[in-house]
């Protein structure tokens, strides 16, 4: 690891001005990407702002028809929020799956969102789910987030502070683990809104980070069950391809995966 | 070495101090150029010089193992007994020669591929290939895995075209009878497959597997169970064995017992332990055979300046070797001891008995313990005439054959069609070791081989992209088997004493890496329908297999 400048921030306004005030600086939350990257000197930033600490960046809110989570709130806390568990059942248990214990006590969605790494949970979730990002500047709908792999809408210095969950009326979560990282081989996330409208995403298929996926949101739209998906075949271009799966092996995952899923759902 | 070939300095000024380094499993046989650097470094600044390998430097510089492409025909008389075996082997070396990188694709591979079967004839070509990869070396089993997949994926897919059961065509050709002269140099002493083969049946009920994968199917997964029987060569191995088959080395081990004057007991062991618990099973042979608690007897290694010159803890050969020369080397302490003890005794030396500590003179009440033996030993005022004082004895042991454990492992495991992923239900192993020292040791090493075996078989893997950069360079990457990758493993010990030494052990500490990936394997295919499958079998790969 180079060496770093590193700062406790004390509010979201101090973070942001901490921020500003380093030549190369980053935010760090958990620190479950940032700081392993630093110590293979893949990173080097001047200044680290840990928003970790800062009272208004931690805590669960379910009120009416929405979930929101704070940014540096951790997968830990949320897989045991009881209010989570009632509200989107599959969001807790997607927070249950990520990483490793240690992975998840440290962990937290937000440094996961503005990672955007393209084989990480929280995404599908949240695209599925049609979430909403907020910022220190703005509300950013999850369809405007994400931007490809390990990107982002936000810009320079701009810090998530939560994320806003619609409830939906059904959600499932499948996850099929890449064997040595843990990471989603591939992951499927499928959502019913209140609305009748089916959004369903895939995290760890595509070469281009969390996607949704048309032919089972048509297959579920007409019938809400894992059958439907039978007839259903997932084209594997565009798909990602590495030593643990292939293509057509990920194409296989996004449908399996998928019917999986609406079988949690219920 | 290092002061014999490479001039690094001479060795009697040279100290290497090496006591807890961690595992070792083969990688740190070897002399590495980091190690050479450092020395020539700290020699050029005149300083101490430290280097630390991080984990990526680690899986790009340390020896790699197993990588062989083998072909393979096995042939049947009418009645399914084995006419013969031809093995044409292509083993990967790396980029350039490492200590054992000949030898584990010949010596200690082509010599076991008459596994636990009489095969009249066996014939074996080993192409050794330079490639662009990490130097391939000894790792847990070097050579043994191999020869023991090959045959055990032999018999099961032989098994499947006879259409017979697998344990049936095994137990139709055991070697039955031992001594045992196979075709391929190694003279097996004693051994009793079908004792193995029996219990690791009976643990898993391998008579009600039709019902289980029934039942199984009906809930979409797709079951399988596979056997494998393998057996070793371990105890390596007579010095003149090795020296006719070019070996630079003698591969003895030498043990020195310090009986201290208060009687305390240190054991001085060539036998480095690196996590296979010598120092609890080397002091348990001294404190059984004196009578002493394990507390008074300890156990030196690692230190150049302490310790004698030994041959190392490889090929699971300490206890086999290096217990043995703990024992010759006891055998003269107690002699020792027992004409001191008679002499103060005022006994005849044949009459002197050790027990719970104390020379006892045989049918008497009189005694001497043995902290008053070694008293009297260094204070050297009342020795019989002639003697020199101390109590302090050195062996060299070379063993006269290697030692083969043996043993039958069988695994029931699920395939998911959809996925291709596997989930073990069972998995049985039913060893001969010999006689077990401590038998919880034997235990945790079994279990540590196991999980070796199953991660060759399902997880691990060195991968080079096209242009030789290596992709498993970190754990995100390479598949390390953890615990939820891992069924909870169902031991056995079936008991034939090796005859070779004087424990009557055999060594169990790569039993389970040698054994167990041909069980996984053969349970795969036997689960899919397929038996074209290459390790490690990925889920990618199985889902492959299953769906073309």
């Amino acid at each position: 690891m180079y060496e770093t400048n590193y700062h406790r921030a004390s509010s979201i306004d101090d973070a942001v001005a901490q921020f500003g005030r380093g030549a190369e600086s980053k935010f760090l939350s958990g620190g479950q990407t940032l700081l392993p990257v630093m110590k293979q000197r893949l990173a080097a930033p001047s200044d680290v702002i840990d928003v970790a600490k800062i009272k208004d960046m931690v805590g669960i809110d379910v009120s009416g028809d929405t979930v929101t989570i704070k940014a540096a709130t951790t997968h830990y806390d949320v897989a045991q929020s009881d209010a989570v568990q009632k509200a989107i059942p599959a969001l807790a248990n997607l927070a249950s799956m990520i990483g490793d214990p240690a992975v998840r006590y440290r962990g937290t969605i937000g440094g996961s969102l503005a990672n955007n790494d393209p084989a990480a949970d929280y995404p599908a979730a949240v695209l599925a789910l049609g979430a909403t990002i907020k910022t220190n500047k703005r509300s950013i709908t999850a369809d405007d987030f994400f931007k490809g792999l390990f990107t982002t809408a936000l810009e320079d210095g701009e810090i998530i502070t939560q994320v806003a969950f619609p409830i939906p009326a059904k959600a499932g979560y499948a996850k099929f683990p890449n064997p040595a990282s843990r990471f989603a081989l591939t992951g499927v996330f499928v959502a019913k809104t209140k609305s009748g409208d089916v959004r369903v995403t895939a995290t760890g298929a595509s070469q281009s980070g969390v996607m949704r996926v048309g032919p089972i949101e048509q297959a579920l739209k007409a019938n809400w069950a894992a059958s439907a998906l039978d007839s259903v075949t997932i084209a594997a271009s565009g798909l990602l391809a590495d030593i643990h799966g292939s293509a057509d092996y990920r194409a296989n995952l996004v449908k399996v995966m998928g019917q999986r899923a609406v079988t949690a759902a219920g | 070495m290092l002061s014999a070939f490479y001039n690094i300095a001479p060795e009697h000024k040279l100290r290497v101090i090496a006591p807890d380094v961690g595992g070792g499993f083969g990688s740190k046989i070897y002399i590495y150029p980091e190690e050479m650097v450092a020395l020539w470094a700290s020699k050029k600044v005149n300083r101490p010089v430290k280097w630390t390998g991080d984990r990526s430097e680690a899986f790009l510089t340390d020896a790699h193992g197993r990588d062989h492409v083998s072909k393979a025909e096995i042939a049947f008389d009418k009645d399914n007994k084995i006419l013969g075996l031809r093995v044409k082997t292509h083993a990967n070396f790396g980029a350039y020669m490492s200590l054992f990188s000949s030898a584990v694709p010949t010596y200690l591979y082509a010599t076991l591929l008459s596994g636990q079967y009489v095969i009249p004839a066996i014939y074996a070509e080993v192409i050794g290939v330079y490639t662009n990869t990490t130097p391939v070396d000894a790792y847990r089993g070097a050579g043994r895995p191999e020869a023991s997949y090959l045959l055990e994926r032999m018999m099961e897919t032989a098994a499947r075209q006879l259409k017979v059961d697998p344990t049936e065509l095994r137990k139709k050709n055991f070697i039955n009878q031992f001594p045992y002269q196979t075709p391929v140099i190694m003279a097996y002493d004693v051994g009793d497959f079908h004792a193995s083969i029996d219990a690791a049946m009976k643990a898993i009920d391998y008579a009600g597997f039709p019902a289980r994968k029934a039942k199984a199917k009906a809930s979409g997964k797709l079951r399988g169970i596979g056997v494998s029987c393998y057996i070793e060569a371990c105890g390596i191995a007579p010095s003149k064995a090795v020296g006719s088959l070019g070996a630079g080395v003698g591969l003895w081990e030498s043990a020195e017992i310090r009986v201290n004057p208060v009687g305390t007991i240190e054991v001085l062991t060539g036998s480095h332990s690196h996590g296979q618990g010598h120092e609890t099973t080397f002091c348990q042979i001294i404190a059984e055979r004196l009578g002493v608690p394990i507390s008074q007897v300890s156990i030196v290694h690692g230190d150049t300046d302490k310790v004698q010159f030994g041959m190392g803890t490889y090929g699971s050969r300490s206890i086999a070797v290096g217990g043995a020369a703990i024992v010759k080397a006891m055998e003269k302490v107690e002699a020792k001891a027992k004409k001191i003890a008679a002499h103060a005794l005022e006994a005849s030396e044949s009459d002197i008995v050790i027990e719970n500590g104390e020379f006892k003179v045989t049918g008497t009440d009189k005694a001497i313990a043995l902290p008053m033996v070694a008293l009297a030993a260094y204070t050297a005022h009342n020795l019989p005439d002639g003697m020199e004082p101390g109590l302090k004895e050195t062996a060299f042991y070379d063993p006269t054959n290697f030692t083969f454990p043996a043993g039958a492992y069988i695994c029931e495991l699920e395939v998911d069609p959809g996925t291709g992923k596997t989930t073990f239900v069972d998995f049985v192993a039913a060893d001969d070791f010999g006689r077990l020292i401590n038998p919880m040791i034997v235990e945790g090493q079994v279990h540590g081989g196991l999980a070796q075996g199953i991660g060759q078989a399902l997880l691990e893997g060195a991968v080079y992209d096209d242009t030789g950069q290596l992709v498993t360079a970190s754990f995100m990457d390479y598949t390390m088997p953890r615990a939820d990758d891992l069924p909870s493993f169902q031991l056995s010990h079936t008991t034939t004493l090796c005859p070779g030494n004087p424990l009557g052990v055999k060594g169990c500490g790569e039993a389970g890496a040698i054994g167990a990936s041909a069980a996984v394997i053969n349970a795969i295919t036997d689960a899919i329908g397929n038996n074209k499958l290459e390790m490690p079998a990925t889920p990618d790969r199985v889902w492959h297999a299953i769906h073309g």
